[in-house]
């Protein structure tokens, strides 16, 4: 439901800080970049507001609407 | 294309994503739709759009924006500028713009500093501020943009930080269907060159930064209304965030129309 | 065209140029008010609103020129006019328009320099600055008329050539041409050039590409904002499909050779001169602009003199007719260029003959044929 990107992503984090429900953390897998990447680990808390998808400064975050 | 050059947590994409949604809420014609920027981070934001776009030079992209409006007023003509590009070398074009009221929408990223040299002083760099070429911390006063193009006569005037998307989205939108030069502010972090010279090198701290000096004119306003003139005080120390300006006002290319149905001969 | 009212008329080099610039198809300007320039805004002002054309008084000489360069986008044919001062001022927008291949005509009525200088004075002190104004690797046409008939003509060939190389074409008058009255007659017939516009699928496209449509062709063709082609312009360097590619030095040094070779390519077909008692002349008088009215009469009395003197006169200054000149003097013992400044348009014109002698006369008055004559 949460895609994100890792060739465009490049780690700023904005969708960690401003997810309300704190669906994110910062996984441990670094990519080619040498990001690590956020990863939807609570991805049940999350409403579909879409707020990453709408802040991303890199359009790196794609968000499904909630089943 | 993408990943664009714009640093990790740099506003500027995120602009450009507000731009984009705007844009879409309306069902502009990105076929009639071009984007005209000077020089400088935010100003590379065309290059990442499918559409028409011309990348001027330093501080005169509302000059040319108002000779491809006055000549094709069916195009959607969106300006993006930095606060150097728009009120250091380009104040006289953004007073000008303004004053002859065209139909333009300026979105003007404001980072209090030309990041895309490396850092240095800007005509918005708050004082006391240390940048490149300010070692010693700045002793010039800022310009406040907005208020600037409020003064100035422009029908619409907003301002919103990054930190609020749908605030920014239904301004940009409001100023692209407002007849008329409408100027939108965006305050955007620049963790590279300013934000690591003033204590704000974290995306989370120039947003602290943002949150305890700004507030919003509506807020301002029942202060004014209600509260003691010490803290009304405090308060105007700082930035103001809203809707500043939305008036109605003859535009340029619609005077000049009229002037042409009063004066064009038909037998040429 | 009626707006430009009776067919034989009695008017100034500002109001031919004016003219000249509507029989073209010019339908935009956009200028700053300066000596000896500001009757061509006049004139464009009172004249474009009749044709449901547009006049924009702009707040500097530099954004009159953005202004033209975003017009002419749009597919307009626009103009501007200035004099030195303001011609100093527009020099980074000019670069603008070579690296962009914009199509726009500006008019430099010279007046004397350097700075303020005199200010409705004569001069012909910005030969080399109409080459070289802007910084980086480029190629200018510049046109220079002696006469009001003249002014006219030239206008219309600058907005010509303009369209067919898409380039920034200069046309240069001098003040004593800008606001003398002589007999003008508006022709009937004359030739239109206009941008090739592109034609090809949108996908296709490459804004910045040459010799794919049009074999040969080292003009891209144009495609206008609005049309749906997606065009990308910026004046960083960049590759066909118009995004920047500033660190690729192969990008870079296919763009600026193509647009000199673009130019360059066609010098002999470009160049514009005037020769009169040419064949036997052993001495050549080389002169343009108001110089030449004084240069004519000089030579025609050196020879009643029967000194074997030619007189050669540029309407081309760029691309300098370098080709043209070589065949003309190859026989000459004596070369002489008289000019209005300290010393600009000898210095090409040394590379093809290294003994030419340079007669220079500045402060606003124009030579006398006895200064001419005294150094045949």
């Amino acid at each position: 439901m949460i895609e994100i990107d890792e060739s465009l992503c490049k780690g700023c984090y904005v969708c960690i800080e401003f997810c309300p429900l704190e669906v994110f953390i910062i996984s441990d897998k670094i990519t080619v970049a040498g990001v690590y990447p956020p990863h939807p680990e609570y991805i049940e808390k999350c409403t579909a507001c879409k707020l990453c998808e709408l802040m991303c400064p890199d359009f790196a975050i794609s968000v499904g609407d909630k089943k | 294309m993408l990943p664009t050059i714009f640093c990790a947590g740099c506003g500027v994409g995120s602009i450009m994503n507000y731009v984009l949604r705007a844009i879409e809420r309306l069902s502009l014609n990105i076929n009639k739709t071009i984007f005209v920027s000077g020089i400088g981070c935010s100003s590379r934001i065309p290059g990442y759009i499918h559409a028409d776009g011309l990348h001027t030079t330093h501080g005169r992209a509302i000059a040319f924006a108002t000779g491809i409006k006055i000549c094709n007023p069916e195009l959607n003509v969106i300006v993006f500028t930095g606060d150097g590009d728009c009120v250091g070398i380009g104040g006289n074009h953004f007073i000008h713009g303004i004053r002859r009221n065209i139909d333009i929408t300026v979105i003007a990223v404001n980072n209090f500093t030309y990041g895309m040299t490396g850092g240095q002083l800007a005509p918005t760099t708050p004082r006391g501020s240390y940048t490149t070429t300010t070692p010693y911390g700045n002793i010039e006063h800022a310009f406040d943009m907005a208020h600037l193009a409020k003064v100035a006569g422009a029908p619409y005037v907003a301002r919103w930080s990054v930190l609020d998307p749908h605030q920014s989205i239904k301004s940009i939108g409001e100023g692209i269907r407002k007849h008329g030069f409408a100027f939108i502010e965006m305050l955007s972090p620049c963790p590279t060159a300013f934000g690591r010279r003033n204590e704000l090198k974290m995306v989370r701290d120039q947003w602290e930064w943002y949150k305890n000096n700004t507030i919003h004119i509506k807020k301002l306003e029942v202060l004014r209304a209600t509260s003691e003139e010490v803290e009304i005080k405090e308060a105007e120390k700082k930035i103001i965030v809203g809707v500043l300006q939305d008036i109605e006002k003859p535009e340029y290319v619609s005077e000049w129309n009229k002037l042409l149905e009063r004066v064009a001969c038909t037998d040429r | 065209m009626k707006v430009i009212g009776e067919k034989v008329q009695f008017v100034s080099g500002d109001d031919a140029v004016c003219y000249g610039a509507l029989l073209a198809g010019c339908t935009f300007f956009a200028g700053y008010p300066i000596t000896p320039a500001t009757e061509i805004a006049e004139g464009m002002a009172r004249l474009l609103p009749k044709i449901g054309g547009i006049y924009m008084q702009m707040e500097d000489e530099i954004s009159s020129l953005a202004a033209c360069i975003g017009a002419s986008w749009t597919g307009r044919k626009c103009l501007t006019a200035t004099s030195g001062p303001g011609f100093s001022l527009m020099q980074e927008n000019i670069g603008y328009a070579c690296m962009t291949e914009t199509p726009l005509v500006i008019v430099n009525v010279m007046r004397s320099g350097p700075s303020t200088g005199q200010p409705t004075l004569a001069a012909q002190g910005d030969i080399m600055q109409a080459r070289f104004g802007t910084h980086g690797d480029h190629e200018i046409i510049a046109l220079y008329p002696n006469s009001v008939q003249e002014s006219l003509d030239l206008a219309i060939q600058a907005f010509n050539l303009s369209e067919k190389y898409r380039v920034p074409v200069i046309l240069l008058l001098d003040a004593e041409i800008a606001h003398m009255r002589e007999k003008l007659v508006i022709p009937d017939d004359f030739l239109i050039i206009n941008r090739v516009l592109v034609t090809i699928d949108t996908k296709e496209y490459h804004p910045f590409r040459t010799g794919f449509t049009h074999p040969g062709s080292k003009v891209p063709e144009f495609a206008p904002f609005g049309s749906g082609y997606h065009t990308y312009v910026t004046g960083l360097t960049h590759e066909e499909h118009g995004f920047p590619s500033t660190t690729d030095p192969h990008a870079h040094d296919r763009l600026v050779r193509r647009l000199s070779e673009k130019i360059l390519d066609d010098e002999e077909a470009l160049s514009y001169l005037e020769t009169r008692f040419c064949e036997d002349a052993e001495t050549f008088l080389i002169t343009y602009g108001i110089t030449s009215r004084t240069a004519l009469a000089a030579v025609k009395n050196a020879r009643q003199k029967e000194k074997k003197v030619g007189y050669v006169r540029l309407k081309t200054i760029w691309p300098f007719p370098k080709k043209t000149l070589q065949h003309i003097l190859h026989d000459a013992h004596d070369v002489i260029v008289a000019e209005m400044n300290l010393g600009q348009l000898i210095m090409p014109v040394r590379e093809i003959f290294g003994g030419a002698r340079n007669i220079t006369k500045v402060g606003g008055e124009i030579f006398l044929p006895e200064e001419m004559e005294r150094v045949m």
